[in-house]
Formats: structure tokens, C-alpha cells, sequence
């Protein structure tokens, strides 16, 4: 049996501060993907919303106040939230309901308005039992500063330098220039990336993601619809969204530590590679076969914790690959060729799909000046705060 | 009249100005420690275990990793005006293996910190209001080892 879906058609609305409803970014976004899979949105019979938790009760039932906006038609309907997994969540939602024989067509759409500035808790008062207020509240542990503590660790680790996490977001930032859709459309230079004021040692402004706005949507239908609209669909044979085994021994936003690893068997493969080994398990192929990859570089220097988490490389020889090129488009395995978070800064309901869309234009042949040429095989990887895996394979 | 120290959060640390522990549990079916407390199920899927014990955790461990707010932390952290950098420190506790986060102690920046080096755990001043001096725990070098 086969575990494929088809990808019919992509659509974004373009990363900004653009200070509109994200519904509207969303709305574009789908009808974007829907002129580029030649459908109507009355052919739409279920829509996967993606919620943005900063939009209010509109952002909390996504996926309705998406079809609403484009005109109730009594599609099916979900919303999915698992914070920046949420999308691959949606993906997944979308899949499951078209490989069960429930629909052909599925509308996938994520979109969010930002506001300036660190990401804080939503909502007010004293909530001392939520864990992602009391971070805040008792160490002003922001997203950063787990950035910061893994970038570290890092350097301690194999010698890592802040010119190889300077050196990821030139080569983020030159991908970036060459995409419409990106926030940044500005090649930075070496010398800018570590003039940039410090926020988090050894982590610097230009190093850690911005937070965004933007949309972004898929058109998913079953092998048999696309075949009938397109010879040679690009398709998606597998969605991981894996939660960590127990213990999980890597501190993550928002928890204050990570469990115990004391008189217990901690799991042979952590959390981070489980959730790109459950892909490639999912699609019978590994990192050899990928020819490139976007994954999520909330700040330069996870990037190259990504590297060896997709199996591009073993564990400290990330550093090698972006000093050699690698990870550049021309380079043997070109990561973030969309420029990544680093160009586009973060629309967190919306990035994982957005991910997904870059693959789908790679795979095509449609990037223009970041065209990675022939490539077959991609491969998404992300994660949610708190423990939501999130990984797509994507394939022609 | 000096404040009324009290903590920023409620059972999460001993008030112990000495030497101060944090204050886990210990699940009395399979032993796993949990920080914060865990007070319900047991969160190891082999274990069914409900029934949980008050631990204090090592107040000493290794330094597993560092880094800094160079700008103030949004609400709810009450920053001070005007912000003033501080580390803060990732630590492995050896006989809990377990990492576990902070802030480092006013004056030590991290400069002052390499991995691997001894941390141990003191109260500190989180915030303060008109009555109250709101305590939490913070990571300083080990004194002993200095």
C-alpha cells in the first residue's frame, strides 16, 4: 500500500511585519495554492488550519476561520496546534483523512500576525502552575537563551566557533535574497552577522529568528485525483510528528530541566534524531537519498545541530559542512535553500508548510536563482516546543 | 524595616539561606525524580506508580552549559530598571542526572564560566515590592572549589 499523498498545489503569502489580520495571509495563501493546482476552493472537502495561539478565538479555530473567510462550503474540518509543529500537524491531519479514503482534496493553511519583540507567554495574570509562564517569570528564560544554551554547548562540545554560526546565516541569508517570499531579502556579510549586538552569548541578533508574519498553504489530494491533473506529481511519503521517549535529556523549551536519566535506561536514539529516523523509516529511504533539506534554524547555530540530527553528517561534524560549502546551494546537500528562518523570522502555525512548499518549488524545478538542480528528494525537519516532532519527506 | 523574604514560587526550593536544596519527588514505585515536583502519575511509561515522595535534590553539580540576557526578559519577569545582564546556567546534577536551568548570581557574567566547572545552588533576590524580598534559586561557582 502505498502511504503517499499528493502535493497539487503550494501557496504563500509573502514574511513581513505587514501588521494585517492573519487571516488575510492565510486567504491568500490558499488561493494561491489553489490557482497553482488548477481547483476551485468549492473542491475543497476538508480544510487542516493550522492555530496561531497570539490571534485570539479566530487563531484557536483556525481551520474554520479559514473556510469561513473563503466562503462556508461545508468542507470537513480541523485545527491543529503543537506550537512550530503545528503545521506538520495539519499536514499529517490532512494526509490521514486522504489515505483513509474520507476525502480527495484537503486545503492545509497556517498563517499568524507577531508582535515586535521576544515571544512572551499569551494572556495575563499569575499562572504559577503553567510552565511557560514560570520560565519567564523565574529565570526570563526566553526562547534565546535555550538557543543560546544548546549554540554553547556546541562550542564546548566540538569546538564549534561563533564565525560557523556567523557563517550559516550568510549562507541563509544568500539563499534568501534569491526568494520572493522571504522577510530578509538581504545577503549578509560576515563582518555585519558579528557586528550585531549580542542578545544571548554566544548568540547575536542576526543569529536568532525574528518573529514574522505570513501564510502559508498546500492543496494535498489522493494519487489517483493528482494523476488525473498531472503526469509526475511531487508527493509527500511520509509526516513524523513523534513526542521524545522517556527520559528525555535535553532541556527544552519551556521546562526548567530535563527528566532524570538516574537507575533507567535512557532510549538509544534521542528525541531529535527520533523524529527524522521516523520519517525515513516511514519512507523507506535515509539521508543518503535526500538532495536537500529544510530544517529549523531558530537560531544559526541549531542549524547545525539539524545537520547530524537528519543523518547529513555524524555528531560534531556539522561545522565541517558548512566551512566546506555543503549546506549551499551548489554544495553536495543544500540546507535552507528558502533562506530559512534566518530570511523569513518565524510565522509559527504557518512554517512547517511553508518548509513543505519550498521542497515542493525545489522539486519542480520552480526556485529560480536558488534552484537545486534535479533534486528528487527533500526532507523538512522542526520541532515544537515541548516535544512535538515534526519532520516531511517530500519526493518526485 | 527590612522586607519579608518570601519565595517567587511556592515548595520549589527550601528556605535553607545556608545551603539551599531545590525540592523534587521521587516516585515510590520506581524511584524516578522529578523537578518540578511531579504530585500525580509517574511520568516513566513503565511505571504506574501514583504515589510520590518530597526529595532534595543535590544543591551541587557540573556546569553543562551557559549563556546571558543581554536585554531585559518580557513580562512576567519583573526586570529592574535599569536591566542589568545576567547568566544563566544549565547544570548537571551527577546523582540525579538530570540538567537542570537557572540564573547565575549578580556579578558573574559568563566570562567567568567554562563548561564542566562546579555550580552550586544559592537563594538569591528575584524581585522585590514594597513588603516583600521574592527569593528564587540561582547558580553561583562552587565556593569550596574556588
Amino acid at each position: 500500500m502505498s502511504n503517499e499523498v499528493a502535493i497539487l498545489g503550494v501557496g504563500m503569502h509573502p514574511w513581513g511585519k505587514w501588521g494585517k489580520n492573519f487571516v488575510e495571509y492565510g486567504v491568500k495563501a490558499a488561493q494561491d495554492a489553489l490557482a497553482d493546482a488548477g481547483l476551485d476552493w468549492q473542491d475543497v472537502q476538508f480544510v487542516a488550519g493550522g492555530d496561531t495561539i497570539r490571534n485570539g478565538y479566530p487563531g484557536y479555530v483556525a481551520g474554520a476561520t479559514f473556510a469561513q473567510a473563503l466562503g462556508w462550503q461545508g468542507a470537513q474540518v480541523a485545527s491543529s496546534y503543537g506550537a512550530c509543529a503545528s503545521g506538520s500537524q495539519a499536514i499529517a491531519t490532512a494526509r490521514a483523512q486522504i489515505l483513509a479514503g474520507l476525502c480527495d482534496v484537503a486545503l492545509v493553511v497556517g498563517a499568524d500576525t507577531t508582535p515586535k519583540g521576544f515571544f512572551a507567554p499569551t494572556g495575563g495574570g499569575d499562572r504559577s502552575k503553567d510552565p511557560d509562564w514560570l520560565r519567564f517569570r523565574l529565570v526570563g528564560a526566553t526562547n534565546p537563551v535555550y538557543f543560546g544554551l544548546w549554540a554553547r554547548r556546541r562550542m564546548e562540545l566540538f569546538g564549534a566557533t561563533e564565525e560557523d554560526f556567523a557563517k550559516v546565516k550568510v549562507k541563509n541569508s544568500r539563499h534568501g535574497a534569491k526568494n520572493p517570499n522571504a522577510r530578509y531579502p538581504k545577503a549578509f556579510t560576515m563582518e555585519e552577522v558579528l557586528a550585531s549586538p549580542m542578545v544571548s552569548d554566544p548568540l547575536r541578533l542576526l543569529q536568532i529568528c525574528a518573529t514574522s508574519d505570513g501564510g502559508a498553504a498546500l492543496i494535498l489530494t489522493s494519487m489517483e485525483f493528482a494523476r488525473k491533473h498531472t503526469a509526475n506529481p511531487v508527493t509527500i511519503p511520509a509526516v513524523s510528528n513523534v513526542t521524545p521517549k522517556y527520559p528525555n535529556t535535553l532541556i527544552e523549551m519551556p521546562n526548567f530541566s530535563t527528566d532524570s536519566g538516574a537507575g533507567i535506561s535512557v532510549p538509544d536514539v534521542p528525541f531529535r534524531p527520533s523524529i527524522a529516523k521516523n520519517a525515513y523509516e516511514q519512507a523507506g529511504l535515509g539521508p543518503e537519498d535526500m538532495d536537500l533539506a529544510e530544517v529549523y534554524d531558530l537560531s544559526s547555530a541549531l542549524e547545525l545541530d539539524w545537520y547530524e540530527i537528519i543523518g547529513l553528517c555524524k555528531e560534531g561534524e556539522a561545522e565541517r559542512l558548512v566551512r566546506d560549502g555543503d549546506t549551499a546551494v551548489g554544495g553536495r546537500i543544500p540546507v535552507n535553500t528558502s533562506g530559512g528562518l534566518g530570511a523569513f523570522g518565524e510565522a509559527i502555525p504557518a512554517q512547517a508548510i511553508a518548509q513543505v512548499c519550498e521542497l515542493t518549488w525545489q522539486l519542480r524545478g520552480e526556485a529560480g536563482g536558488r534552484q537545486v538542480e534535479g533534486a528528487k528528494l527533500g526532507i523538512t525537519a522542526n520541532y515544537g516546543l515541548f516535544g512535538h516532532g515534526s519532520s516531511v519527506i517530500v519526493k518526485r | 524595616m527590612s522586607k519579608t523574604p518570601t519565595p517567587a514560587v511556592e515548595g520549589w526550593f527550601t528556605l535553607d539561606r545556608k545551603a539551599p536544596h531545590l525540592l523534587g519527588t521521587r516516585c515510590t514505585s520506581c524511584s524516578n525524580v522529578f523537578f518540578p515536583k511531579e504530585t500525580t502519575f509517574c511520568r516513566n511509561p513503565a511505571c504506574t506508580g501514583s504515589e510520590f515522595e518530597e526529595v532534595e535534590l543535590s544543591r551541587t553539580g557540573r556546569l553543562w552549559s551557559f549563556t546571558n540576557n543581554c536585554y531585559a526578559p518580557p513580562e512576567p519577569y519583573q526586570a529592574a530598571d535599569p536591566f542589568e545582564p545576567y547568566a544563566i546556567a544549565a547544570v548537571e546534577l551527577e546523582q540525579e542526572r538530570m540538567v537542570i536551568m537557572g540564573q547565575v548570581v549578580g556579578g558573574v557574567g559568563v566570562e567567568d564560566l567554562e563548561a564542566g566547572m562546579e555550580m552550586e545552588l544559592v537563594l538569591d533576590t528575584l524581585y522585590e515590592d514594597d513588603e516583600n524580598e521574592y527569593l528564587v534559586w540561582k547558580w553561583q561557582p562552587s565556593q569550596a572549589a574556588a
